[in-house]
């Protein structure tokens, strides 16, 4: 479903990651991690077609990843939307459907029952008629997951779902996306600062630092000696009696990746 | 009985008149114009960006005035280019209050050169400024309504883009969406919107047909396509009400459209927050 050899990406003369290899099926959970600036959103602007590798070649459903594909569910990083946005939840998920068609219509019946259809699978039913303005963070990443979802994508792209959210919030919204990527073979790909919330989910991960993408499954890339190998300096993968993982080294002195 | 009668009496006696049907003909159009594009502005929190235009387009229609064409000719130039030039710094740079600032206290000093340039300028400044809805002419009426049509079908062809692209840029971005395309086709749409919208409440008025209304509607509905029949409504009755008490006073016909459309805001406003006050909690 998606491939990449040697892929490499930069902002002009400025490169941000080099030699990243993977490849991921249909139904597989990939987290994203790494430090700020580390190139986890470029990796994903790559996917989505909105900019062009700086060298290697990327496949996405077999084929030059383009800007527009269907196929590809995104909740980006950023929203526009704040307390002034006074408008319904269900309005936001429908754009996610026909935003993309010219001319007026005051949208179908058709697709507001698929836009709450798509809520009420992410269990934000009840939030529809709600504005958008007074909702919580955890409730507003639900909705934009619908938004994602109601295309019906076989990717789903998500940039750092879980900032911002509690505890109970993550873990909720993280058994939501795993039940999609189990019940509707989605391949699922989130960026995130902390691996250990997602640990249990997990088939794939990415690690992006310096320069450099370490990639597979997680027991066999978060340990000491792989990422060692990879960085050619000493990196300590420490494990705690529940499974936590915490990674030093890498990033010197920017501390481990919490 | 006798009231009604009054009243129909009293409609026919102000369609009498040449200049109040231009001005009630010119109302309804900038009515229903004002009122959906006005929706957007609110959206894309992009006020300052109109009131900018209608500050350049002061600058224009004192210009056109000086040189001896007709002000609307200035005023629509004027806010165009203003419009074209403030789309091309792209969204980002849009919202930039500081440069929109400078541009603007730029054009309204360039606005009052060309005042002084010209003797015996003063009531012509003071209805570009204010509005001057009972001076429209036939010709003007007819402009206005070509270009009140030309924006309505522009707004209904971005529609649903234009409100993904406001409320999700990028998503809408990812999605394919020309971003470039449809700030520039909205800014110019907007530019001419406030251009025609000045006939009616002048350069420093234009926020009462252009925001007021938008802002007051997205309190009655949360659905867009309501809320701009509603900000349509608004308008229409600000303007109506505006012209009928107009007629009927010494007092200015723009005065009685700010203080309408500002009465409603208020009270949408304190009813909103009554109704809805269980909102207000995390929910």
């Amino acid at each position: 479903m998606i491939e990449a050899s040697n892929l490499a990406a930069g902002y002009g003369a400025k490169e941000v990651w080099r030699d990243a290899n993977f490849s991921f099926g249909s139904g597989e959970f990939v987290a994203v991690i790494g430090p700020n600036g580390a190139g986890k959103t470029t990796l994903f602007r790559l996917l989505l077609g909105l900019q062009q590798p700086s060298g290697g070649s990327l496949r996405v459903f077999g084929a030059t990843p383009r800007r527009g594909n269907p196929r590809i569910g995104y909740v980006p990083q950023h929203h526009l939307i704040d307390r002034e946005t006074h408008i319904e939840c269900v309005e936001l998920v429908r754009l996610g459907l026909s935003g993309t068609k010219w001319g007026f219509d005051p949208f179908s019946h058709a697709d507001f029952d698929t836009a709450l259809a798509a809520l009420e699978s992410v269990g934000a039913h009840d939030l529809a008629h709600y504005p958008l303005g007074v909702l919580s963070g955890g409730e507003l990443q639900r909705i934009f997951l619908a938004e994602a979802l109601v295309s019906k994508p076989d990717i789903l792209l998500l940039d750092e779902p879980l900032s911002n959210l509690d505890l109970r919030r993550e873990t909720e919204l993280l058994h939501l996306v795993n039940s999609v990527v189990r019940s509707a073979g989605v391949t699922a790909m989130l960026i995130a600062h902390n691996i250990n919330p997602l640990l249990p989910h997990l088939d794939k991960v990415i690690y992006v630092a310096n320069g450099k993408m370490a990639t597979g499954k997680p027991s066999e890339v978060l340990t000491s000696e792989s990422l060692t190998a990879l960085y050619g300096i000493q990196v300590e993968v420490l494990r705690d009696p529940h499974g936590n993982v915490a990674i030093i080294g890498v990033e010197e002195h920017h501390g481990d990746i919490r | 009985m006798t009231m009604d009668l009054n009243l129909v009496a009293l409609l026919q006696q102000i369609w009498s008149y040449e200049f109040m049907q231009h001005a009630l003909e010119t109302s309804w159009i900038i009515s229903v114009v004002a009122g959906v594009t006005g929706y957007f502005v609110v959206l894309r929190r992009s006020a300052f960006v109109a009131h900018a235009y209608s500050e350049i387009g002061f600058a224009g229609a004192s210009g056109a005035i000086l040189i001896g064409i007709d002000p609307l000719v200035g005023l629509v130039l004027g806010s165009i280019s203003g419009g074209i030039a403030i789309a091309a710094l792209g969204r980002r740079l849009t919202n930039r209050d500081t440069q929109i600032g400078i541009v603007l206290a730029f054009a309204l000093g360039l606005g009052l050169l060309f005042i002084s340039l010209y003797k015996a300028f003063s009531t012509a400044a003071i209805s570009i400024l204010f509005g001057e809805i009972l001076g429209i002419s036939a010709n003007e009426v007819l402009l206005t309504f070509a270009a009140g049509v030309g924006i309505l079908v522009v707004m209904g062809f971005l529609y649903r883009p234009l409100l993904f692209a406001s409320l999700d840029e990028d998503v809408a971005e990812a999605k394919g969406m020309p971003m470039l395309f449809l700030g520039t086709a909205f800014l110019v749409v907007v530019a001419l919107a406030v251009s025609f919208a000045v006939q009616v409440t002048g350069v420093l008025l234009i926020f009462s047909l252009m925001v007021t209304p938008a802002a007051t509607a997205q309190y009655v509905s949360m659905r867009p396509s309501r809320a701009i029949l509603i900000s349509v409504g608004i308008s229409l009755l600000a303007t109506q009400t505006g012209l009928f008490v107009g007629y009927f006073t010494p007092y200015p016909v723009s005065f009685f459209i700010t203080a309408i459309a500002f009465t409603l805001y208020l009270v949408v406003r304190l009813i909103h927050g009554y109704v809805h006050r269980r909102f207000k909690e995390p929910v």
